[in-house]
């Protein structure tokens, strides 16, 4: 059975400006010890979605179709207070700039054990034990567990994020832009302490970002996200090697290929669509150099183009010519 | 001499401000070695990046070559005048030539004020032109170039109704329409979106194409570096340690910290395990620089001499400077 | 990229005045001082008033009737008049100190923000000191010194509200000097002026402007406080005074409730009308305060 597995999942916002179709009908999958990078850019969903699953969304937000089941449980259908217990048990949350979520005035160490003992019957010892393992885990020297938040530097704080995101052993843990704003050579260092997670607990990871350049590093799947609907998702390996959607080539072109040419190539004009406004037809059409009038007109659904790579346009992979 | 730039021994330093009684009682004042020893120079229509982590000071050289932070030692000579020893009031002209564009497109526009105002500011400072209609009419002119077309329709929105990508081109177009010689971009697109980035990066390309201005472009992101730089210099904690031309990204790099960064750059490529090899340990606070050479701590290669003495940037070819001890081995 | 959170976002006149129609609290405090206002411009015109005609003795104190809709005060004179009256210093007083302050705390505050000299420190200091001592024994011992007309009062209680202001303004300033697009404008060769003209004080001013309104309820009250002590403008009427000849006369236990009932609830009701108002506009103008 799927770890993880979302099924037409729409979620709206009440605005003064109208009703934002935030998540618009969203569906995959995460298996245990798998890793999935949800890919988009600001507006696309891809953190609404992360919300929707936590349950953490402002309140104007509203899921109003679709199941999320985690184990073959709906977390839809939980009441609060279940889902507040569920949290960080079975899914955690790794925020982008979760080192300035650390509480200045409390030692590193204890903050993890905080998280530890709200969920589990552990005494304090037994919780500051697992907390040194956890340290080992992400590499971070045990004895300084009661160091302040002050004297870590940027990646270690997010290495501690992610210890305590493993506090209570979760199925799950997502990643909101985890790495987006350490610098290159710490984004590495985490993207392979994710990798080393994945492999050794066994956990999955739901991965969200934009930066399609790490997701080679540690997701086996990829799910590409624009105004609110998924338009290509596949393994890895079929995205990197055939770009189905007009969409996922120009994401993948904005990366300058080092073994390539020096050229420069052709910009990807206009900006993302209003998700409060009636959009008829395929939602990238006043962007895509190649719509056509069925485009206009009428919204391409998401069809399995080889086994396993999926992709939502009326021409997938035959528009490059 | 066709430099238009010329930087020469850069220093800037910054005292850190500390509570009264520290201050009576130590006797050593805790400086921040920000940029510490950098000379480079550019050439008209040239485009010089700058390259590095946080921490490196690429940032601040920026803002030292325009004057916007006080060097503390060196010079910066721009049309072989020395700015670093003017005022303010003498800087009027140069500020006409030389301009700025910023990193985050959300903050560095006046929420208050509309797109026209904003890019007309410039002429107003420096009186330009009186006419209202002239000004409008540069205002377009200086829109349609960053892209923004038709300009009329930009002309009174204001930057919250503007997407990042727009609200840069709209900075953009108020750091040109003064035909600037010279434009320091510091990291013009790390805020935006991705499948914006190459918008705005095909647009410096133009500016310096059909205006020949000259850049000098800041930037984390080595793969930028490589598209559109005709030099590289990359900065570790306040110096220069390697400088050449794009080849340097392609593999062609002579100190370990450039290898370093090469290793993790961003790629879209599916490269498993490219992460192991990732240089261990996190640039060091710049209050405390490490003896001899500033890498040694975290060098891979790192040999006695490298502890002791600091290496100085060494031809390795034409156009080509790294500063590592390994290159002086025979 | 989503908005900055803390960008205040600039909204069209017709947006605002939407919002503002919509928002009980300033909808209320609006209608409120318009009253004042509109009393306070036109009332002496429909309805005159002479503090020096005096009644004779059988008028004094008498309940409201007929002719005195809100009765007489101890001197015979008509209740309602005075009233109306006092309106206008009151309000005069109130507006005309707090546009001092305002302007005052405005201008050191913007300095000291700006800049990181000796000036800055010693207006700092400035504004230390009159936080730090209670105004109401500033204000009476400087009226004590300077008289009690009301041009004098004005400057006294301009001058002990504009450390208040001066200091939101300073703090507002730091932080917008270190916006980046302060930067830009520096490297484009604008000079301090121009920055702290155009650029620093249209993004302080909304929030000057929400907290020159509670500074103008807490004049009113330091006006009628001032008045009540015996150190109001005895050639005007004002709330204060009224309150003040009422309490000398002994209205309170004489049971002479049109007396000193009327002037209180006045300087109440012109208070929470501020009040109201300068909460709303915080609310409208904070992004960050916006109930959803």
């Amino acid at each position: 059975m799927e770890l993880l597995k979302i099924d037409n999942l729409k979620t709206y916002f009440k605005t003064s400006k109208g009703i934002v179709r935030a998540v618009d009908g969203v569906s995959f999958s995460i298996e245990r010890g798998q890793a999935v990078g949800l890919v988009g850019e600001s507006g696309c969903g891809k953190t609404t979605t992360a919300l929707s699953i936590v349950n953490l969304l402002p309140e104007n937000g509203k899921i109003t179709e679709g199941s999320i089941l985690l184990d073959g449980k709906d977390l839809t259908k939980l009441s609060k207070d279940r889902v507040r217990k569920q949290r960080w048990k079975n899914v955690s949350i790794v925020f982008q700039s979760a080192m300035n979520a650390l509480n200045p005035v409390m030692k590193v160490g204890d903050q993890v054990i905080e998280a530890i003992m709200y969920h589990n019957h552990l005494t304090y010892e037994e919780a500051r034990k697992k907390t040194k393992e956890l340290f080992d885990l992400v590499e971070i020297d045990k004895n300084r567990i009661d160091n302040y938040p002050h004297e870590f530097s940027g990646g270690m704080k997010q290495r501690v994020m992610i210890a305590m995101a493993l506090a209570c052993d979760p199925k799950l843990i997502i990643g909101d832009e985890p790495t987006t704003a350490l610098d290159v050579i710490v984004q590495a260092q985490i993207l392979n302490l994710l990798n080393k997670i994945k492999e050794e607990l066994n956990t999955g990871l739901l991965i969200i970002t934009h930066d399609l350049s790490i997701l080679g590093e540690v997701c086996d799947e990829i799910v590409i996200m624009y105004a609110g609907k998924i338009v290509e998702k596949g393994r890895t390996e079929q995205i990197y090697e055939e770009h189905l959607h007009p969409y996922t080539y120009k994401l993948f072109k904005s990366f300058p290929d080092i073994q390539g040419e020096r050229i420069l190539e052709e910009a990807l004009m206009g900006r993302a669509p209003n998700l409060s406004d009636h959009l008829p037809g395929c939602r990238f059409n006043p962007r895509c150099s190649f719509a056509s009038d069925k485009c206009r007109i009428e919204e391409p659904k998401l069809k399995e183009a080889s086994p396993g790579h999926y992709c939502a346009c009326h021409y997938g992979g035959v528009w490059n010519g | 001499m066709d430099k238009l730039l010329d930087v020469q021994d850069l220093k800037v330093h910054f005292n850190i401000k500390r509570g009264f009684i520290e201050d009576i009682f130590s006797k050593d004042q805790v400086v921040v070695k920000a940029v510490d020893g950098v000379s480079f120079s550019i050439k008209k229509g040239e485009i010089l990046s700058l390259a590095g982590e946080s921490g490196s000071g690429k940032t601040t050289v920026g803002k030292a070559v325009l004057n916007l932070v006080k060097p503390t030692s060196g010079k910066v000579l721009f049309n072989n005048e020395d700015i670093s020893a003017k005022s303010e009031k003498e800087l009027k002209i140069f500020r006409q030539n030389a301009q700025m564009i910023f990193q985050d497109p959300y903050q560095s526009l006046n929420p208050k004020q509309s797109v026209i105002d904003i890019v007309s500011e410039p002429l107003s400072i420096h009186n330009i032109t009186k006419s209202e209609k002239d000004k409008k009419e540069r205002v377009e002119v200086a829109l349609e170039l960053a892209g923004l077309k038709p300009a009329g329709e930009y002309l009174y929105r204001y930057p919250h109704e503007l997407s990042g990508g727009e609200r840069q081109r709209v900075a953009i177009a108020g750091s040109i329409i003064l035909n600037p010689g010279f434009i320091v971009a510091d990291e013009p697109v790390s805020m935006l979106d991705v499948s914006i980035r190459i918008g705005i990066i095909n647009l410096l390309m133009e500016l310096r194409n059909k205006k020949d201005i000259s850049f000098l472009f800041i930037t984390h992101d080595l793969s930028l570096a490589w598209l559109i730089s005709d030099r590289i210099a990359i900065m570790y904690l306040g110096k220069i340690v390697e400088m050449g031309g794009p080849e340097l990204i392609e593999g062609k790099c002579k100190h370990p910290y450039t290898k370093a960064l090469i290793d993790v750059m961003p790629l879209a490529k599916a490269v498993k395990n490219r992460t192991k090899n990732a240089l261990k340990g996190e640039t060091p606070n710049p209050v405390k620089i490490p003896s001899g050479c500033r890498f040694h701590p975290r060098c891979p290669h790192c040999m006695d001499i490298c502890r002791v003495e600091e290496p100085l940037l060494a031809n390795i070819s034409e156009g080509h400077l790294a500063a590592c001890h390994l290159n002086k081995l025979p | 990229m989503k908005n900055s959170e803390h960008e205040i976002v600039y909204k069209g006149y017709k947006e605002f005045f939407n919002i503002f129609i919509h928002n009980k609290m300033a909808v209320a405090g609006a209608v409120i001082l318009g009253v004042f206002i509109t009393v306070a411009l036109m009332g002496s015109l429909v309805y005159p008033f002479d503090l020096q005609e005096f009644g004779t003795a059988g008028d004094v104190m008498n309940p409201p009737d007929r002719s005195h809709l809100l009765g007489t005060d101890d001197m015979g004179r008509d209740v309602l008049g005075n009233l109306i009256a006092g309106t206008r210093v009151s309000l005069l007083v109130g507006l005309l100190s707090t546009l001092i302050s305002m302007i005052l705390g405005t201008v050191l505050g913007i300095y000291a923000g700006y800049y990181d000299n000796i000036i800055s420190t010693i207006i700092m200091q400035v504004t230390n000191f009159f936080l730090v001592i209670p105004w109401l024994p500033l204000m009476l011992v400087l009226t004590a010194i300077l008289g009690t007309s009301i041009w004098n009062i004005i400057f006294v209680i301009g001058m002990t509200s504009w450390p208040g202001t001066a200091r939101i303004v300073r703090a507002q300033t730091l932080s917008i000097r270190e916006r980046p697009f302060i930067e830009r404008i520096t490297a484009i060769g604008a000079d301090t002026g121009h920055i702290m003209v155009k650029h620093i004080l249209p993004n302080v001013f909304p929030l000057v402007f929400a907290n020159t309104i509670l500074v103008s309820a807490e004049a009113i009250l330091s006006e009628t406080t001032l008045s009540f002590l015996g150190l109001g403008d005895v050639s005007r009427s004002s709330w204060g005074m009224m309150l003040h000849y009422a309490f000398e006369s002994g209205a309170a236990s004489l049971g002479a409730y049109w007396y000193f009932l009327p002037p209180g609830i006045c300087v109440v009701l012109l208070v929470l009308s501020f009040t109201f108002l300068g909460y709303a506009l915080d609310e409208i103008l904070n992004p960050k305060l916006k109930r959803r």
